[in-house]
């Protein structure tokens, strides 16, 4: 019997870039002209200001480790347990779900505030994951 | 709104809580109603307005044969029933309607006639967190507990009595799911199911139900129970997806709806005689208790260790027991309402002596939503 699969994402119009960006292996944030908020999940608006004039950019894909669990039971397809499920703090501001790759998945390993970098996960042609991992150096 | 001006004049859960594999989910609504229905003296007919989560207004009104004139289907997670208490208690006094029936039940554990949870992969919660292995609320409502942690200098000790405390109030309720006496070791030897948070700190799986019923406070006199009144009240949401909260170190959500409603009561912390808040993980006593400023967050964690909240301590706090122990069909704020008009009308299994205020503070999704409601037995 062939793996269940782990959920895919599935774009729609307001997220098509960002999800185009990581396939290009870019993260990308986007800004508003007007106020300069740097914000997520992609919308073409401003959820700050209102104003429909923003830009997608490329960000730097730094950022630090804001809190976590490791999930043992229920695992989701997919996945085998123990496995950490992360949030993110970008460099940028903003903050994202995120898995920690090539890091042992305990407590000890996954310290809160440790620096991490963006890593791309293809899942397949369409679909690439943003996920991070321990920076180097 | 206006201070005591509606109050519940019934309120009752389902016949049975627990396993109850000879029920669906409607008629699990329908037994909490009729239940309500007879606490308070009335007749179906005298039901002119309707509120309800997950299952819709009208899917409950036809099952149960009720023609209202106003309706709410506010939905977003387990305090729904706190938002439904508000927005009636608003409707009411504006004369919209004179008698309003909220219902919650949950085929949580038998999953008869429940309707499916999914998350779609093209809606936002289906694209940036569904892919990352989120799997129910065990695995996403304890995301910000170390966080939360790490700021207010919390300890696992501390977060593991919320458990062993409600542990003790669940012991003086029958109708408590677990009753047995456990101690922090128990709690942190538990089985493992989403670091830092082990089973006997993620809630229970249960069916079962409740309803209340509203109705003027000039027409409350004249039903056979002791009225109770709505002395405040306050709502709000936040996001639906727990990575994007502005915080973890708080719940912006809880922070708007809990003061709001303490301003509308007129009253101050230390007027408060009972404390419900819901607890789906044991965390969110220790949120609560912050957020609608009973203490700073850094004191949280000891003033629960310490046994404030405990049988005979100073703030009782989840005297039934809460979801960790007394039940949790997965939109638990119905219960933590049934156990503050319990307790105003002074026949809950653990009452708190002489308790005139009743605070009654609810989340919804994974702090995505919340709701508060201050109850008083004197008007
Ligand atoms: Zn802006």
């Amino acid at each position: 019997m062939a793996e269940p699969a782990r959920a895919k994402p599935k774009p729609t119009p307001e997220t098509q870039h960002f999800w185009d960006g990581t396939a290009a292996g870019e993260l990308r944030l986007q800004r508003c002209d007007a106020c300069a908020h740097v914000y997520f999940p992609p919308r073409p608006f401003c959820p700050s200001c209102a104003s429909r004039k923003v830009s997608v950019f490329k960000a730097s894909g730094k950022a630090k480790l804001y809190s976590y669990v490791i999930n043992h039971r229920p695992a989701a397809p997919g996945f085998t347990p123990p496995y950490a499920i992360a949030v993110v703090e970008l460099d940028e501001g903003p903050r994202m779900m995120s898995n920690i790759l090539d890091c042992p998945q305990t407590p000890e390993a996954l310290v809160l505030d440790m620096k991490l970098e963006v890593a791309f996960e293809k899942l397949d042609d369409k679909i690439t994951l943003p996920q991070f991992r321990p920076a180097k150096g | 709104m206006r201070r005591n001006q509606v109050a519940v004049v019934g309120a009752a859960e389902t016949t049975e809580l627990g396993i109850i594999p000879n029920m669906s989910q409607i008629q699990l609504h329908a037994d909490a109603a009729l239940n309500a229905i007879a606490d308070a003296g009335l007749k179906l007919s005298d039901i002119d307005g309707i509120a309800t989560a997950v299952e819709t207004p009208q899917q409950i009104a036809h099952y149960l044969g009720i023609k209202p004139t106003w309706v709410d289907g506010t939905s977003v997670g387990g305090c729904s029933f706190m938002l439904h208490v508000r927005h009636a208690a608003a409707a009411i006094e504006a004369g919209l309607c004179k008698t309003v029936l909220i219902t919650h039940a949950e085929s949580g554990k038998s999953m008869i006639g429940k309707l499916p949870r999914s998350t779609p992969p093209d809606s936002l919660n289906g694209q940036f967190e569904s892919p990352f292995g989120v799997f129910g609320p065990p695995s996403m409502f304890p995301i910000p507990v170390l966080r939360y942690m790490k700021t207010h200098g919390i300890t696992h000790e501390q977060i593991a009595m919320v458990a062993v405390v409600q542990r003790e109030w669940a012991a003086k309720n029958p109708r408590a799911t677990m009753k047995a006496p456990i101690t922090v070791e128990d709690v942190l030897n538990s089985k493992m199911i989403a670091y830092p948070f082990r089973i006997l700190q993620c809630c229970l799986v249960t069916d079962g139900g409740g309803a209340l019923i509203l109705t003027s406070a000039d027409r409350a006199k004249d039903f056979p129970n002791k009225p109770v009144y709505i002395l405040g009240t306050g709502e709000s949401v936040e996001t639906p997806m727990v990575s994007q909260m502005e915080t973890f170190n708080s719940s912006r959500a809880f922070k708007t709806a809990g003061p709001l409603a303490f301003k509308e009561a007129g009253i101050s912390h230390g007027d408060v005689d009972h404390l419900m808040i819901y607890d789906a993980f044991a965390h969110l006593p220790l949120f609560g208790l912050g957020d609608l400023g009973f203490m700073p967050h850094e004191e949280t964690g000891k003033f629960i260790a310490d046994g404030n909240t405990r049988p005979g301590g100073k703030l009782p706090l989840n005297t039934n027991g809460g979801g960790l122990s007394y039940m949790h069909s997965g939109m638990y704020g119905m219960y933590a309402l049934q156990e503050s008009v319990r307790q105003m009308r002074g026949i809950a299994p653990a009452q708190v002596k002489d308790a005139k205020i009743s605070v009654c503070h609810g989340v919804g999704g994974m702090f995505a939503a919340s709701g508060t409601i201050i109850f008083t037995n004197e008007k």
